[in-house]
C-alpha cells in the first residue's frame, strides 16, 4: 500500500515500503510556466536530506527540486529528458526520481494528503 | 511599493505582480511567458514601461551639457531625431543607458531607467549649468507598442498615418481623448514598434483603447527580458554597470570622435585607441541546459575567463543565449568556451550580437 507523502517546497513523494517515487504538487506544477529544461541526476547518487537532486528551468526561472529523505537515487524518469510537461502529470507518470530511503522514520515528518492541503490553503 | 498609473489594470486583468526597481509591476499576465514572448514577434504587445524616468533638458547650453554627460555627439541629430547613448562617470563607467531625443525649442529629452532615475537625477543636478534648465515630467506615463501589427494597431487608434515615421524618431501628436503624445518609433524588442508618453490623467484611456485591439496583448516584464536578450540589447544593472565602460560593453559605435571631453573621456579615448582587456560577447550553448546570469565561463583548458550578465532561453531560437564579459582573447566569434552550472561544464561557443535580426523599421 503506498502513501503521498508532501513537503513545504510542494514536493511529492510516494512511498511503496522504503522506497519513494519524488515528483512535484500541481501547485508547483502550475507555478513553473513554460519549460524549457531539466536537469535530471544520475542513478546511484547519494543525497541527503534536504539537497537538491534535479532543477527546473522555465523560461522566467530555475526551480530546485529538493529530497525531503536521504537515501540513494536507484532510478531516474529519463523520458523527462524528452518531455518536459511530463513533469505537470500525478506522480505515477510524472516522478523526477526514485530513492531508497535510509532512514524511512523520517516520512513522519512530511504532511499527509489533509495536512498538505490545509498548508496549501495557507500558502495560496 | 510605488505604483504607475497602470497598477489596477494589471491586477484587473490577473498579472502576477512583482517588484522591479522599487515599482510593484506585472510580471506576466494570464498566459504565460512563452505566449507573451510569441505574440510580441507575432503580432503586437502593449508594456507599461511608466516607472521609467522622463527627463528633458533645456537653455543656451544644453548641448554642451548633454556632450559633457555622454560619449555621443548632437549636432547632426535632426530636430524629433533620436539617440541611444550611455551617461558615463568621472572614471568611464557607465551610469545609465538612455535615448535623448532632440524635441527643438523644448530641448533634449532624455528616457532613463527606473532602477536609476535617483542616482541619475542627483548627478544631473550635480552637474547642471547656470545656462540649462532641467525637467522631470513624472506627470506622464509611458507605453510601448511593440511587434509587426504595431504600426497599423496606432494608426488606427490615433487616425493618424504614421508609415512615414523613420526609426529612432519622434513626434508630437494631440489627441481630444489621450492628450498631447510625443511618440517615438524606437523600443527594446529588436521589433517594430512605438514608445508613447502619455499624461497620467488620459493614460488609462490610451492604454483601453490599445488592448481593446485583436492584435494587442498586454506583455509584461519577464516576456520584455526575454525578447530584449534575443536581440542582444544590455539590461542596466545586469550587463552594464558603474564600472563597464561603452568600450568594454560593445558600444563604441555611441562613442563620437567630435566628443573627447564628457565624463570619463579619458579612459574612453584611451580604450578605443589601444583595446579593452575585457568585452562583451553573445554566447550559445551547445550542450543541453541553461545558463543565467552569473554563470561563471572557463577556457576549454579550465582557466576562468569571465562571467554571465544574462542568459536564458530563446524562444524564437529554443537554444539558450546569453551575454557576458569575458577575457578579449576569447572574446572572438566561434570561440569555444565553458559555462560552468551548478558544478557542470556546458560547452559554449562566442557567436555575434544580435542572436536575430532586427525587425525595426527600415
Amino acid at each position: 500500500m503506498s502513501a503521498l507523502k508532501y513537503t513545504k517546497d510542494h514536493e511529492v513523494l510516494k512511498v511503496d515500503g522504503d522506497t519513494a517515487w519524488v515528483g512535484i504538487t500541481e501547485y508547483a506544477q502550475d507555478a513553473l510556466g513554460d519549460l524549457v529544461f531539466i536537469e535530471l541526476p544520475e542513478v546511484g547518487r547519494q543525497v541527503s536530506k534536504g539537497d537538491y537532486f534535479a532543477v527546473v528551468e522555465s523560461v522566467k526561472a530555475a526551480s530546485e527540486i529538493y529530497t525531503p529523505v536521504a537515501g540513494e537515487i536507484i532510478e531516474v524518469n529519463t523520458a523527462l529528458e524528452s518531455d518536459y510537461d511530463l513533469i505537470k502529470q500525478p506522480i505515477d507518470k510524472g516522478w523526477v526520481i526514485k530513492i531508497k530511503i535510509t532512514d524511512t522514520a523520517v516520512l513522519n515528518e512530511l504532511m499527509d494528503q489533509a495536512a498538505y492541503d490545509a498548508y496549501l490553503k495557507q500558502v495560496a | 511599493m510605488k505604483q504607475t498609473v497602470f497598477h489596477q489594470k494589471h491586477l484587473d486583468l490577473g498579472a502576477k505582480m512583482g517588484e522591479f526597481a522599487g515599482y510593484d509591476m506585472p510580471l506576466y499576465y494570464d498566459k504565460g511567458v512563452l505566449a507573451e514572448h510569441l505574440h510580441v514577434r507575432e503580432k503586437a504587445g502593449l508594456f507599461d514601461v511608466s516607472h521609467m524616468g522622463i527627463v528633458s533638458f533645456k537653455g543656451a547650453g544644453v548641448l554642451n551639457f548633454i556632450e559633457k554627460l555622454t560619449p555621443s555627439s548632437y549636432r547632426k541629430l535632426a530636430e524629433w531625431g533620436c539617440k541611444y547613448s550611455v551617461l558615463t562617470n568621472e572614471q568611464g563607467g557607465i551610469i545609465d543607458d538612455l535615448i535623448f531625443t532632440n524635441m527643438g525649442e523644448s530641448g533634449y529629452l532624455a528616457v532613463i531607467n527606473a532602477g536609476c532615475k535617483d542616482k541619475d537625477i542627483t548627478w544631473f543636478k550635480q552637474h547642471l549649468p547656470d545656462d540649462v534648465e532641467m525637467r522631470v515630467h513624472d506627470d506622464r506615463a509611458l507605453l510601448a507598442l511593440q511587434g509587426p501589427h504595431a504600426e497599423t494597431v496606432l494608426s488606427k487608434i490615433l487616425n493618424i498615418p504614421l508609415n512615414d515615421m523613420a526609426y529612432m524618431s519622434a513626434k508630437a501628436h494631440v489627441n481630444d481623448r489621450f492628450g498631447v503624445l510625443l511618440i517615438s518609433r524606437l523600443g527594446y524588442t529588436g521589433e517594430d514598434g512605438f514608445e508613447i508618453s502619455v499624461p497620467n490623467e488620459k493614460a488609462l484611456n490610451l492604454w483601453d483603447s490599445l488592448v481593446a485591439e485583436d492584435a494587442v496583448e498586454p506583455i509584461g516584464l519577464a516576456a520584455r527580458d526575454s525578447l530584449r536578450l534575443e536581440m542582444g540589447y544590455p539590461l542596466y544593472g545586469h550587463d552594464l554597470d558603474d564600472t563597464t565602460s561603452p568600450i568594454e560593453a560593445g558600444l563604441s559605435w555611441v562613442v563620437s570622435k567630435n566628443n573627447e571631453d564628457c565624463f570619463g573621456a579619458t579612459r574612453i579615448q584611451r580604450e578605443k585607441a589601444d583595446g579593452v582587456t575585457r568585452k562583451r560577447i553573445g554566447l550559445k550553448l551547445l550542450d543541453k541546459g541553461i545558463a543565467r546570469e552569473g554563470t561563471e565561463l572557463y577556457s576549454v583548458t579550465g582557466e576562468k575567463i569571465g562571467v554571465m550578465t544574462s542568459g536564458g532561453h530563446s524562444p524564437i531560437l529554443s537554444e539558450a543565449v546569453g551575454m557576458g564579459y569575458v577575457e578579449t582573447s576569447f572574446s572572438a566569434v566561434d570561440t569555444e568556451i565553458i559555462a560552468q552550472v551548478r558544478g557542470r561544464n556546458l560547452r559554449a561557443v562566442v557567436v555575434p550580437l544580435p542572436f536575430l535580426e532586427a525587425k525595426t523599421k527600415k
